[in-house]
């Protein structure tokens, strides 16, 4: 277990360095710098002004060179100076992390308390009026894109209400922050508690058609304990992998849901960092991203052997 | 008597009632206003953007200003701010203001010449180590400024190569603040120091723009508010429910579209909202240089193949402005009346004749029906750029012209056209001042860097000079009809109309006066105020 551990953690430093090549790459392949944007966004086309800012940037120097200062300087907890902002970068990126963090519990979580029980309740009355209204609830979910649904909730809020659930001030308490990431949680949480709920009741009704379910049935186990400790513990193991991708797909979520609910957090602004090219910061966010996913996966498979202790890692 | 002391009362009352506007405005209160996008600085001298200005003006003063209770910006409206007065020599090469005593910029220093001095330094590029301004969009403005001389704390004199009316109503644009000397770039573009009636408190990009009132302000008794707070929310959809339900005073300027006012009307009837010309021109680039758009005739076809109605009924409901590149009257001061504008190619209102005659050309150039002249309409990848964009590669079909569009990433448009690599493109263009100057100067003139289709006609930059030089207001405007006329046959850039949109407030906001010539003038908050 240990060298497995060792194992993982090498492999996860692996992933991570070839990510930042990838991610170092990849924003200078695409058109267009920073240089090009400021002096665009001015409406001018003089290439001596995009020469005098690409160099005040160090845009000027070889790719080699600008990966070292990047790389050197992320090992140091040094993430550089954002290009648009003129800010430290890890002033413009820090006080947005806990904003979509806790965004992301939340709509984890709402997914999580809705498509678990669902699936298991559609699982174990399946076929009934229920269970159909489940999935159309279910397929519901999948079908309404974010966007779409944000801005019903919004439109529903002001017309019913008068108000409109949208962050614009700083919450001034827990309960208050609470109450403004809910709406927005929920609405990403949707779409993840529908394809959780879907394989829930999927690897239910698999696994209750198994002979140790039956078995557990015929020694006179009651239909709550055959449900719930038996069948259910074993049918989460998937459910779990998909948890830990949905986790990191909800930050792709989260770009649509903070734009319409005007969430300062970090996707929105990851994707304003992209269209301004702001380099030091698409490529520290990416590797958060990235470094959020890796550690994603690994607990994931560690909650495989807290689940079925049959699963072990070789050493 | 009862008749003497009921005219008595009546005076009284009707005094009491002409006299409270005056004392009614109330001092306090935050003003919420959404934003539609984060501005790319705070720096309104590098950039050229209402996203900038409409915020950041109140942070400064110009040397002067359009008078701001005046709905249209004119030469002959120009204001007092930091200059106290201002005089020409007799040539009218230089001139000379008298500027105010005891201001003080945000930080506590004092303002004096010098600052006026630096800015224009920097702008001219006289400063070549000015850490001031990193890029000038506006350089052409100033092509005429040979200097700016100090003459002493209060006296500051712009020296100019030949005599320029439209050089005050430069100054007195929006675009056209003071700077500090002792600030640098940096701070001017995130948190900029002004000596306007509002301070920067914070500009956080995604989230907000927090300015509070300036106590120190030289203008005694404003700012009437106590803070502006715009509210960064990049979806149109969100910003105007959040004006709906009160969230926000104010929308961001021209973002309610005629489409849109219909259902803000109907949600919060008490709304008050404005329509007004955004400045923002519909235009088509046209790549002369290069095969097939370089012989004259096509060019003359393809303007002659526009038909400006569909364009207005599908993007404006009816709303938008017919026009050259000047904005037409009643809104502006130079553009052509009507019956003048028709006489244009491109203009006349039998669109069936214009393109039967453009059909002609084109078949004398071996194109027809069966043998479509196919081009690629290049257009930022933007809905305002593409949905024009479509509707004209539909009016191309009626003169043989098989368009495709070529929807291009924001990022890359300037370079793309700068480089040439287009045949037409569908462009949108925006004016600081509502003067000939600043239209022509940089867009057609051969030196502008804002040139964008490297447009050069040495006739027509002849003419931008010479109006550019004429006192007479009258004969000007001839010459700027003149070059109107030859921009138009030439196919220079042909304007498909004048961009029309309506900014709305609350009914509890006062002392707002939208400029209806000058979108980017006029945000200095100062003499508004909140009933509540």
């Amino acid at each position: 277990m240990g060298s497995y551990l060792v194992r993982r953690f090498l492999l996860m430093a692996l992933t991570l360095f070839g990510m930042s090549i990838l991610i170092f790459v990849m924003l200078r392949l695409v058109p267009g710098d920073i240089a090009d944007i400021l002096v665009d966004a001015a409406g001018i086309a003089d290439p001596k002004e995009k020469a005098k800012i690409a160099k005040e940037l160090g845009l000027d120097r070889p790719i080699i060179e600008q990966y070292g200062q990047w790389i050197g300087g992320l090992t140091r907890g040094d993430l550089g100076f954002a290009y648009v902002s003129e800010r430290p970068a890890i002033e413009e990126i820090a006080p947005r992390i806990p904003i979509s963090a806790k965004l992301t519990l939340m709509a984890l979580f709402f997914s999580v308390i809705l498509g678990v029980p669902f699936g298991v309740i559609s699982a174990v009355r399946q076929n009934t009026t229920l269970d159909y209204s489940l999935r159309v609830l279910s397929l519901s979910g999948l079908s309404l894109p974010s966007f779409w649904l944000g801005l019903l909730v919004l439109m529903a809020s002001v017309h019913w209400f008068g108000t409109i659930p949208i962050y614009t001030n700083e919450p001034r308490g827990f309960l208050q922050e609470v109450g403004l990431l809910a709406i927005p949680a929920a609405v990403v949480g949707f779409r993840s508690s529908a394809l959780i709920m879907r394989l829930t009741r999927s690897s239910m009704l698999e696994v209750m058609r198994q002979d140790y379910i039956r078995t557990a049935r015929s020694k006179g186990a009651t239909n709550t304990s055959v449900n719930y400790n038996h069948a259910l513990r074993n049918a989460l193991l998937p459910v779990v992998t998909i948890i830990g991708i949905e986790a990191a797909f909800l930050v792709g979520g989260l770009i649509v849901t903070e734009t319409v609910f005007n969430i300062p957090g970090v996707a929105r602004f990851l994707v304003e960092a992209i269209r301004w090219r702001d380099y030091p910061i698409v490529q520290n966010l990416v590797m958060l991203i990235a470094f959020v996913v890796v550690t994603v996966n690994f607990l994931v498979d560690m909650a495989y052997m807290v689940l079925d202790p049959r699963i072990k890692y070789a050493d | 008597m009862r008749l003497r002391v009921a005219f008595a009362a009546g005076t009284l009352a009707a005094f009491v009632l002409a006299a409270a506007p005056v004392f009614a405005q109330k001092q306090g209160g935050t003003l919420k206003i959404s934003h539609r996008d984060n501005p790319p600085s705070a720096s309104i001298h590098e950039e050229a953007t209402i996203s900038v200005v409409q915020p950041f003006m109140a942070v400064f003063n110009n040397l002067v200003m359009f008078d701001p209770n005046e709905k249209t910006n004119s030469p002959d409206k120009i204001v007092p701010d930091l200059a106290e007065s201002w005089s020409y020599n007799p040539d009218q090469t230089k001139l000379t203001f008298k500027l105010r005593t005891g201001v003080k910029w945000h930080d506590g220093k004092p303002f004096s010449a010098k600052d006026v001095k630096c800015t224009w330094d920097a702008l001219i590029g006289q400063e070549e180590k000015s850490d001031l301004i990193r890029k000038n969009p506006r350089k052409i403005w100033y092509s005429n400024l040979k200097d700016v001389t100090v003459g002493s704390d209060t006296e500051v004199t712009f020296v100019l190569g030949r005599p320029q009316p439209s050089f005050l109503s430069m100054l007195a644009a929006g675009y056209s603040p003071v700077y500090a000397c002792h600030a640098n770039g940096r701070d001017m573009r995130s948190k900029p120091i002004g000596t306007g009636p509002f301070k920067v408190v914070d500009f956080k990009r995604n989230e907000a723009i927090k300015l509070v009132r300036n106590p120190d302000y030289w203008k005694k008794g404003r700012p009437y508010l106590d803070a502006i707070d715009w509210k960064i929310v990049p979806n149109r959809s969100t910003r105007t429910l959040g004006f709906v339900a009160g969230e926000f005073d104010m929308t961001f300027d021209s973002d309610v579209t005629f489409p849109m006012l219909k259902d803000v009307k109907a949600q919060k009837p008490d709304a008050v909202c404005e329509a007004r010309p955004t400045n923002v021109n519909t235009n088509i680039l046209i790549n002369r240089d290069a095969p097939p758009f370089d012989k004259p005739e096509l060019r003359r076809a393809l303007v002659l193949a526009i038909d400006q109605k569909p364009f207005n009924d599908i993007l404006f409901e009816g709303q938008a402005l017919m026009s050259a590149v000047m904005l037409p009257p009643p809104y502006g001061l130079w553009g052509m009346p009507k019956e003048v504008l028709e006489t244009l190619p491109g203009f006349g209102s039998d669109v069936a004749k214009n393109r039967a005659e453009a059909r002609q050309i084109m078949e004398k150039l071996g194109y027809s029906k069966d043998k479509p002249l196919k081009i690629k309409v290049a257009t930022r990848n933007i809905a305002i750029y593409r949905d024009p964009a479509v509707i004209l590669i539909d009016q191309l079909k009626a003169i043989y012209i098989d368009a495709e569009l070529d929807p291009i990433d924001t990022t890359v448009w300037y370079n793309k056209i700068q480089r040439k690599d287009y045949s037409v493109g569908m462009n949108l263009t925006g004016g600081g001042v509502d003067d000939p100057d600043t239209a022509f100067y940089e867009n057609f003139h051969s030196a502008s860097d804002r040139n964008y289709t490297a447009y050069k006609n040495p006739e027509i930059d002849a003419l931008i000079d010479k109006q550019s030089a004429e006192l007479d207001r009258d004969k000007r405007k001839k010459i700027v009809w003149e070059i109107e006329k030859k921009l138009a046959e030439d196919g220079a850039r042909p304007v498909i109309n004048h961009n029309v949109a309506n900014t709305c407030w609350t009914p509890q906001m006062k002392g707002l006066v939208l400029q209806h010539n000058g979108i980017y003038n006029g945000w200095r908050f100062e003499d508004v105020w909140l009933d509540r």
